[in-house]
């Protein structure tokens, strides 16, 4: 196990390098440049600028200076947000962003599976069809209408919870709620389709002949096995959610960073792009590992071992 | 002799979205204490559906809508869902057909053993897992004790298939059912599992009601056999008198569609035809249409059982006073005759055969 995730790891710098290489050479790609005042700019300040953050070089080397500060720790500085550090730009709005994702795909996965097992159990009941309604509600109406209808019913009607505010956890319970809705409906979805399956199969029938009452057999043997094709979604679901959904901060005035990454792609604000991918790249390799790892846990079939292909 | 299970008049119906199908119509028998009784008969016969009402676990849209089981003064048709669960995997226990998929492959093999211990007893944990590794060595697991903690994957079919059991008689069961047990496994492999089977019967002296369509098996574990077609039970009796002296047409073409060493021609026997829709059973003998040598009162009123001996009975006008003689396939008619020439020679106690384990 020691061997695998060692070996997991490595490949992992060598995933994030690839990244940081391809992303590097597309951003160059991209027409426009960082100022976004150019037409006022003289050449001779354009030429200044350019010395001043090392655009003036061929761009390999420009590659290269990047890749030595990143070894360093350096992600280099912000062209748009004051001189920042990107460094800095990041570890103060991650923040906000990741606690809202974390508390919506908790939220979204947990009620996700259990509306699903329930449906799975009830299946063809009212509850499996009340089930379904939202999970299909869910799925196709996207997070900011949730986000609106929750501020105006709950904020702005009822005055439950402030509308428009970042202060502590009650402000942010909505966009955890209006974030988590379409994790919610995958998840439950995924877990009743298969749930069923697993409820229709030899090793359940041959639990309740045992003597298992319905609810020990799902308890002891149903829900686990359910469980495995579930966890594959819910990495790539979590990454998205972890950064952000930047509408759902915009409406919240969370202060995150998906608002951020948006603006720095617009701008050409290369060193804030470069960061940002290589974060959000950096978190889906890193859950990957980590669903792979309980993959194990759940499912003894493909526990992993250090030696490739013996398992 | 002591009946431990007895089943009257069952009637099982299905909903379906075209109709209700009568899967089960009148069926009746029972389970001596000690004995083997086979339960035999073509794909959906009726066989699994009989079995899984007396464990309780029919389908959803199956009902019940007549007859008894009766087991030890208790009419389990009528036992509650908590009752049930308290007599499965204690006093009746059941093996099911695929050892392939009849394990929980996310759950260590000792605990899956152990489990109906736990479930009904008020046993330690560590006294279960104690209880669950004899168990599996007894069923031959070799080297139990180092292999509770794995999983089934890491078992073959045929050694799935003795944990399957092992699990079933971890309770030492009064009743145990097994369906179709032998189905999936390889040819040697079966021979084993009948083998183990016939040794723990005699080990934790269980009752065993044993499924299949396979006559040979049959002959080797049986001591009575009940035949099923389509729906109903067409003729039983001790093993011997099914064998060797068959009286429904039915159970004729079954045998003669089972090669012997002294088939000779190139061509295996099969009987003409298919089963009938159990959405509209016919109103006489189901088999009439497959009979040759069907007459008409088969196809407009249903035989009644004809006693054959004290422990033979069939369901055939064949066996009517007033029915024509018939010569049975030749196939057949050599097994009765050295059936009777056993019988002569005192090899074969024709009627209580059936019985012998209980007499003992």
């Amino acid at each position: 196990m020691g061997k695998y995730i060692l070996k997991r790891i490595g490949y992992m710098i060598l995933t994030l390098f690839i990244i940081a290489t391809a992303t590097f050479f597309l951003m160059k790609l991209m027409p426009g440049s960082p100022y976004a005042n150019q037409a006022k700019m003289s050449a001779e300040q354009i030429k200044i600028m350019n010395q001043q953050y090392g655009l003036d070089k061929p761009v390999f080397q420009q590659y290269l200076i990047y890749l030595v500060g990143l070894l360093h720790g350096d992600f280099g500085t912000s062209f748009q947000f004051n001189n920042q550090p990107v460094s800095y730009l990041i570890s103060s709005r991650i923040g906000p962003s990741m606690q809202i994702g974390v508390q919506a795909i908790i939220l979204g996965t947990v009620l996700g599976i259990l509306l699903g097992a329930i449906a799975a159990i009830r299946k063809n009941s009212w509850v499996d069809t009340v089930a379904t309604f939202f999970a299909i509600l869910g799925r196709s109406i996207p997070n900011f209408v949730f986000a609106v209808l929750l501020q105006f019913f709950l904020a702005f009607k009822l005055k439950i919870f402030p509308i428009a505010l970042w202060d502590g956890f009650s402000s942010s319970i909505l966009p955890t709620i209006a974030l988590a809705m379409a994790p919610l409906a995958t998840t439950a979805r995924f877990m009743r389709t298969e749930m069923v399956d697993v409820l229709n199969s030899d090793y359940i029938e041959l639990a309740r002949a045992k003597g298992n009452t319905p609810w020990q057999t799902v308890a002891k043997h149903a829900l686990r096995n359910s469980l495995i094709p579930v966890i594959t979604i819910i990495g790539p679901m979590a990454v998205d959610l972890m950064v952000g959904s930047m509408v759902v901060e915009n409406i919240f005035s969370i202060p995150g960073i998906g608002d951020q990454f948006v603006k720095s792609i617009t701008t050409n604000d290369y060193p804030t792009i470069m960061g940002l991918t290589l974060l959000y790249s950096f978190m889906l390799i890193v859950v990957i590992l980590v669903v792979d790892i309980l993959y194990g846990f759940i499912d003894p079939r493909i526990r992993l071992s250090g030696n490739e292909g013996s398992n | 002799m002591e009946k431990i299970l007895d089943v009257k008049d069952l009637q099982i119906n299905f909903d379906t979205f075209a109709g209700q199908v009568k899967a089960i119509r009148n069926v009746s028998f029972h389970l001596n204490k000690g004995e083997t009784l086979a339960i035999v008969g073509e794909s959906g016969s009726g066989k699994s559906v009989t079995v899984r009402s007396i464990m309780g676990l029919l389908a959803n849209n199956a009902h019940v809508d007549n007859g008894s089981i009766d087991f030890k003064g208790k009419d389990l048709l009528k036992a509650s869902p908590r009752e049930l669960e308290s007599i499965r995997g204690n006093d009746i226990s059941m093996i099911f057909q695929d050892p392939m998929t009849s394990l929980d492959p996310t759950m260590p093999i000792g605990k899956q053993v152990a489990e109906p211990l736990l479930i009904h007893g008020s046993m330690s944990k560590k006294k279960a897992m104690a209880r669950a590794e004899e168990v599996l060595e007894l069923v031959g697991i070799t080297n139990a004790k180092n292999r509770m903690k794995d999983y089934p994957h890491q078992f073959s079919g045929g050694q799935r298939q003795r944990i399957v059991i092992a699990i079933s008689i971890v309770n030492y069961p009064e009743v145990l059912i097994a369906d179709e047990p032998t189905t999936a496994l390889d040819v040697t492999i079966q021979a084993q599992i009948i083998d183990l089977m016939k040794e723990l019967q005699n080990k934790i002296e269980t009752s065993i009601i044993f499924i299949t369509h396979d006559l040979g098996v049959v002959a080797g574990i049986a001591d009575r056999v009940a035949v099923m077609y389509a729906g109903k039970i067409i003729e039983y009796g001790s093993v011997d008198e099914i064998f060797y002296n068959p009286q429904h047409p039915y159970t004729w073409g079954l045998l003669n569609s089972m090669p012997t060493l002294d088939t000779s021609s190139d061509r295996l026997y099969a009987i003409p035809g298919t089963p009938p829709n159990l959405l509209n059973p016919p109103a006489g003998d189901a088999f009439a249409p497959r009979n040759p040598y069907a007459m008409e009162i088969d196809y407009e009123q249903m035989p009644p059982f004809y006693k054959v001996t004290d422990t033979h009975y069939a369901a055939t006008w064949l066996l009517d006073p007033n029915a024509p003689k018939v010569e049975p396939p030749a196939a057949i008619k050599k097994r009765q005759e050295e059936y009777h020439q056993l019988v002569a020679e005192g090899k074969i106690q024709s009627s209580v055969k059936g019985g012998a384990k209980d007499g003992e």
